[in-house]
């Protein structure tokens, strides 16, 4: 599905508010992990949220509970079991933050929700923003607005409450 | 900032649906492709004539989870159903060497489908015999071989649907107004341009793979024209045969969903103006050579029917087997039980199976363990089976035409035959 995605920040705005579109509504906070391509959650991800992916550059990272950064989704319509399988065990990502909407995605994000009470949240940020979030700890709030779509707004974790 | 975007729109009947007037199952399920309506920016929902559900192999408890759940609400299919492979042979116990959490898991998913009201197809060919879409309906299938079937054999519409948005479609008869149910979206953008190749390669069936992986690698996930390609959709099934090779390895190789065969398939297209490939003989044996790692002649097995062998299939397959010679290495069929009997009732099984091969239903060679695990090296004539299988199974493959295939089935190693190639 092809739409206008959000238009990109302009420069020098502080990170303290990055806002996006929300794809899956929820509010999450975590380290960020940028990954430097996408991965393929069906057999890229393990059971445990590492990346397994053989030609992965960050084979051996952990998702599991980080602010997840990557340019889109990537492969086999399976991924969406694999999201909402890493829901259920505790190993998802904390949030997904894509350069375009990934249905695939939502879908594994939107089960886990009805199945195991966890949201998620998956926001869709301007290409050009996905590099000015992090490192380190970020706060992500994706709205549900009714019927339209919702914003969604990353911010740095104020530093008390970092950990 | 946001760029602003239109509101999802819902009809009253979609609304009630959403807000438990027709069950909690559908309201879950309008759940679902509302979510995914709005994060595509869909400003409305279409009504879907019928479904292909791909959810009901066994990938993790979760699936389950959803399945039962569904089952628990009172869940039933909207519109007419059917069902792609599942990770269990029922018709043939032991053919898969399923773990406890693989036979238990695989059983239970399978029953709770059925529990929904799908048809038990287990097929990832259903358009062969009795799910067959009218030119211009809208469907929701999933599977990739048989989402661009649907959409460029028989001109139905359908986008890329997977795992849960499938079934949630099939139970609420909805889909969002979006991606290739739109004529925007289903233009082509690009052309290859095939005449260079040689009538003769056409009749060497790899050549059809070869041409698919080829598709795959040059359009990506977009819309591609073909022209220069022979065949009739009236020929009694061997084009479309051709083109179940084409838009399965296509899919697998590059994640197209649409594709147009230009005087061969239904939809009229435009191509002035698309930005063209050439596509001669020496593109598609290099193809052919990325789906082939194997480097010597040595055979374990012979995989055939990824996607599901055809009546016409088995006919071809009847015509190559010599009943005197039996297959020196283990040799397996994949298909569907409606393909199976029709093929059965035609004669066509008997000659086979007395040439030795194994005959698998409702799963696929290539997604549960049914190969031996010593098979070091296999054969196909699928270039979907050749694109997946080093990595799913471990084992090297070598891709070669049908006839290439018992002929090699019977000696025992791998026999090709260069020549068309050349």
């Amino acid at each position: 599905m092809s739409r206008p995605g959000p238009e990109p920040h302009p420069p020098g705005l502080h990170l303290s508010g990055i806002h996006g579109r929300t794809l899956h509504p929820g509010r999450a906070a975590g380290q960020v992990l940028r990954l430097s391509e996408p991965v393929s959650f069906w057999g890229g991800v393990g059971e445990d949220g590492r990346i397994v992916d053989v030609h992965h550059p960050q084979r051996g990272a952990s998702l599991a509970g980080q602010v997840v950064v990557m340019d889109g989704g990537r492969g086999s319509s399976s991924s969406a079991t694999i999201v909402a399988e890493l829901v259920r065990v505790g190993a998802a990502p904390a949030a997904l933050v894509l350069g375009e909407c990934d249905s695939i995605l939502v879908v594994g994000a939107l089960v886990g929700a009805e199945l195991y009470d966890v949201q998620m949240p998956i926001i869709e940020l301007a290409p050009a923003d996905l590099d000015r979030i992090g490192p380190g700890r970020v706060e992500v709030e994706a709205d549900n607005a009714g019927a339209g779509t919702g914003l969604a707004t990353i911010r740095a974790t104020p530093p008390e409450q970092a950990s | 900032m946001v760029t602003g975007t239109s509101p999802l729109v819902l009809t009253p009947d979609e609304q009630a649906m959403l807000d438990g007037g027709s069950g909690r199952a559908v309201a879950l399920a309008m759940r679902l492709v509302v979510g995914v309506a709005r994060a595509g920016g869909a400003t409305r929902l279409l009504p879907a004539e019928s479904a292909h559900v791909d959810g009901c192999i066994y990938h993790g408890r979760a699936a389950l989870d959803l399945a039962e759940r569904l089952v628990e609400l009172g869940g039933r299919v909207a519109i007419r159903t059917t069902l792609n492979v599942g990770s269990l042979d029922l018709l043939h116990p032991g053919m898969v060497r399923a773990d406890a959490e693989l036979a238990d898991g695989g059983r239970r998913l399978m029953d709770a489908y059925l529990a929904l009201g799908c048809e038990q197809t287990w097929s990832c060919a259903p358009y062969q015999i009795s799910h067959r879409p009218a030119q211009g309906t809208h469907v929701a299938w999933a599977e990739s071989n048989a989402i661009a079937f649907v959409n460029s054999v028989l001109g139905a519409r359908t986008d890329r649907y997977g795992d849960f948005l499938d079934i949630a479609a099939a139970l609420t008869g909805r889909v969002p107004a979006a991606g290739l149910h739109l004529d925007s979206e289903r233009r082509p953008v690009l052309l290859l341009d095939c005449s260079a190749v040689p009538a003769e390669l056409w009749e060497h069936d790899a050549a059809w793979a070869a041409l698919g992986a080829v598709l795959g690698e040059v359009a990506g996930t977009r819309v591609a024209a073909l022209t220069g390609v022979p065949g009739s959709l009236d020929d009694g099934g061997t084009t479309e045969d051709r083109l179940k090779a084409v838009a399965a390895t296509a899919a697998s190789a590059g994640g197209v969903a649409l594709f147009h065969v230009v005087g061969v398939t239904p939809e009229e297209v435009s191509v002035d103006g698309l930005p063209a490939h050439r596509v001669g003989p020496a593109d598609l044996r290099a193809a052919r050579d990325r789906l082939t790692t194997s480097l010597d002649d040595r055979l374990d097995a012979v995989s055939l029917g990824t996607p599901h062998f055809s009546v016409s299939e088995f006919a071809a397959l009847a015509r190559e087997v010599d009943e005197e010679v039996r297959f020196a290495v283990p040799v397996y069929v994949s298909t569907s039980r409606a393909v199976l009997a029709e093929a059965t009732r035609l004669g066509h099984l008997a000659p086979i199976e007395r040439a030795g091969a194994r005959i698998v239903t409702d799963t696929c060679t290539y997604v549960t363990p049914v190969l031996d695990p010593a098979a070091h090296s296999v054969m196909t004539s699928s270039g979907k089976w050749a694109w997946y299988a080093p990595a799913n199974l471990g084992v090297d493959v070598v891709l070669g035409s049908l006839a290439e295939c018992v002929a090699s089935a019977r000696a025992g190693r791998v026999v090709r035959d260069e020549s068309p190639w050349s």
